[in-house]
């Protein structure tokens, strides 16, 4: 009974999730849960299917088996825009955004589909159409300002240093307005100031917005500093999960990183 | 004083930014509106073939510059246009204010079947799969009785109650406000969320998804909006030409239609635009200089066709390796270079 309640308490729950191409297995039997407020980190070595799992929730995958559910909705078999669209933003690892774009346009087109109006509308400009630019326009100003990209707003992307992109990556997915925010490698290749940067936009983001984070990170300082649950994958099967403190004790993490003592 | 700052988001997503432009614009409309009367026939109608290419080429752009899904067929949806336009006023009496926007629509219902294999095909398969979709058009077109094969159709004349639409200045009107109206709307779809969806998923469609966006919904609309641009070029065409043969609409045509959005600069309105205009001004330039050398080398007139060709073919290798952006891109540099000028930075 106990553990019911405590599933039923999951914003995000992964239930024995697996994954192969060909013959290579990415994720066995994978599950885990993110309660709604939580700053969760999935941790492992390159090639754990961290990334891949991120991918089977937002639905660019399609898992062998199992079940992801979110918020009670079953996210296998629905298509990655319809998952997007019930909550779930996505920021890349290596950087996905619309090179040809301003930040602006970027963040603008996060926005589609809380915007309703027609081709026709769209065509002359008129009523709603105009109505719902400005109104979407403002609310991702506010995402600008929160991230301080207010300098390079009409800036090509194209044309940004790696670590600005990177947060632009980031605010894009917060323009969606999810519920819950994936973000994979948030600080990979990033000098010290720029991580710092990205750690305390990421604890902004959730503490004064209220958006579930789960991290995928390599760099062990902020994941240990910024989450509440940790979980470790490797070789596509998850090897441990709880906070920060036991995970760096934990002897199977331990030796999934540093290799085996020999005697 | 004017007004130095934008106050609202509407002024900063206006599409005529301040007076500069507007003032740019105001001479450009009396210039258009004043050239019919000191143009002569000759010229007037290379200016409405220009019209005509405008607004396919800025349906073309929609698809294949902003959305980055090439088709090989949007000849054959012009024709689509044409022939649409042709039967419903020849047989069914319809208007042309009437037969215009269905001609559009016909073009769009049959756009739409050509943007489904769009969703599992990219790159040159998608290519190949609008081309044989052109091929079935022009088989179709030869082969049907309605459209009575290589004879073609005649297409009756524009009529507003008793005033008909026959000289090359009329037509010139008559284009120039459906080529405006196209080019507004364009502009404005440019800059809608429908635009930018398109360029999401020209950019990165997988992204696209995963910001929300229906890759399915928007690949299948950027081929209809093109289509539909692509029937009213047909129209338009069929009622200037007065009479419509398959050979009109063949693979020749799409390709110079592909030339002119990248001559012109792929993903910009006014690329269309300028691409329209110089593809259309280049076989009569060979004939101008031809014309000219005429008494100094009696023989060029001969060598005219292969030589039309040939330009053509040199222009396109020229601009891919000189200007990739095409005019657009030249047009945007001297706009760089005189804001700054006599300054190099």
């Amino acid at each position: 009974m106990a553990i019911v309640s405590r599933e039923a308490s999951f914003q995000l729950t992964v239930k024995e999730v697996s994954v192969s191409f060909g013959g290579i297995k990415a994720i066995q039997d994978v599950s885990l849960g993110v309660r709604p407020g939580q700053i969760y980190s999935i941790i492992g070595p390159n090639g754990a299917g961290k990334t891949t799992l991120f991918n089977c929730i937002s639905g660019i995958y399609h898992a062998d088996h199992g079940s992801i559910l979110f918020d009670g909705v079953e996210l296998i078999g629905m298509k990655p825009h319809k998952i997007t669209q019930l909550g779930i933003g996505r920021a890349f690892q290596n950087i996905e955004l619309f090179k040809g774009m301003t930040v602006l346009d970027n963040l603008m087109s996060a926005r589609s589909f809380h915007m309703s109006y027609g081709l026709l509308r769209a065509a002359f400009y008129l009523g709603s159409c105009m109505a719902q630019e400005a109104q979407n326009r403002d609310l991702v100003e506010d995402v600008i300002e929160f991230l301080d990209l207010q300098h390079v707003r009409k800036t090509p992307v194209m044309s940004l240093s790696y670590g600005m992109q990177k947060r632009v990556e980031l605010a894009r997915a917060l323009a969606m307005e999810p519920k819950i925010l994936l973000v994979d490698e948030p600080v990979s290749g990033m000098n010290l100031e720029e991580r710092e940067d990205m750690a305390r936009y990421l604890i902004d983001i959730n503490e004064e917005k209220g958006v579930t984070v789960v991290l995928i990170e390599h760099d062990m300082g902020l994941v240990m500093d910024l989450s509440e649950t940790v979980t470790v994958l490797n070789f596509g099967m998850k090897i441990a999960e709880g906070t920060p403190g036991e995970i760096s004790e934990n002897p199977e993490v331990i030796k999934a990183y540093l290799g085996e003592v020999h005697t | 004083m004017g007004r130095k700052f934008k106050t609202s988001y509407q002024q900063d997503s206006a599409l005529f930014q301040n007076l500069w432009v507007k003032s740019w614009l105001a001479i450009a409309i009396v210039v258009l509106c004043v050239l019919p009367f000191v143009l002569k026939p000759y010229e007037l109608s290379i200016m409405n073939g220009i019209g005509i290419a405008v607004i396919g080429a800025l349906g073309l752009n929609l698809l294949t510059g902003y959305t980055g899904q090439i088709s090989l067929c949007h000849g054959a949806l012009v024709g689509i246009g044409a022939y649409s336009t042709a039967l419903l006023s020849a047989n069914l009496g319809l208007h042309f204010l009437v037969s215009l926007p269905l001609s559009g629509l016909m073009a769009a219902a049959l756009g739409l079947i050509v943007g489904v294999p769009s969703l599992r095909l990219k790159g040159l398969y998608l290519a190949l799969g609008t081309l044989a979709f052109g091929f079935i058009f022009e088989y179709v077109i030869l082969h049907w009785n309605l459209t009575q094969g290589e004879m073609g159709l005649a297409v009756p004349r524009i009529q507003f109650a008793s005033f008909v639409v026959e000289t090359e200045r009329h037509f010139y009107f008559l284009i120039l406000i459906t080529a405006a109206l196209a080019t507004l709307a364009a502009k404005n779809i440019a800059r809608s969320k429908i635009g930018r969806c398109f360029v999401a998923i020209c950019d990165r469609d997988i992204a696209a998804e995963a910001m929300g966006i229906s890759l399915t919904k928007y690949k299948i609309m950027a081929f209809g909006i093109s289509a539909f641009y692509a029937g009213l070029a047909g129209c338009l065409l069929a009622h200037y030409q007065q009479w419509i043969v398959p050979g009109n609409f063949d693979l020749m045509l799409s390709i110079s239609y592909i030339a002119m959005i990248i001559m012109g600069g792929l993903g910009t309105v006014l690329g269309s635009i300028l691409g329209a205009g110089l593809i259309t001004l280049i076989p009569h330039g060979i004939v101008y200089l031809t014309d000219a050398f005429k008494d100094v080398w009696p023989g060029l007139s001969g060598l005219i066709v292969s030589f039309k060709l040939g330009v053509f073919g040199l222009v396109i290798v020229g601009t891919l390796l000189f200007e990739p952006r095409g005019l657009f891109g030249i047009y945007q540099r001297i706009k760089v270079y005189w804001k700054t000028w006599p300054f190099k930075y």
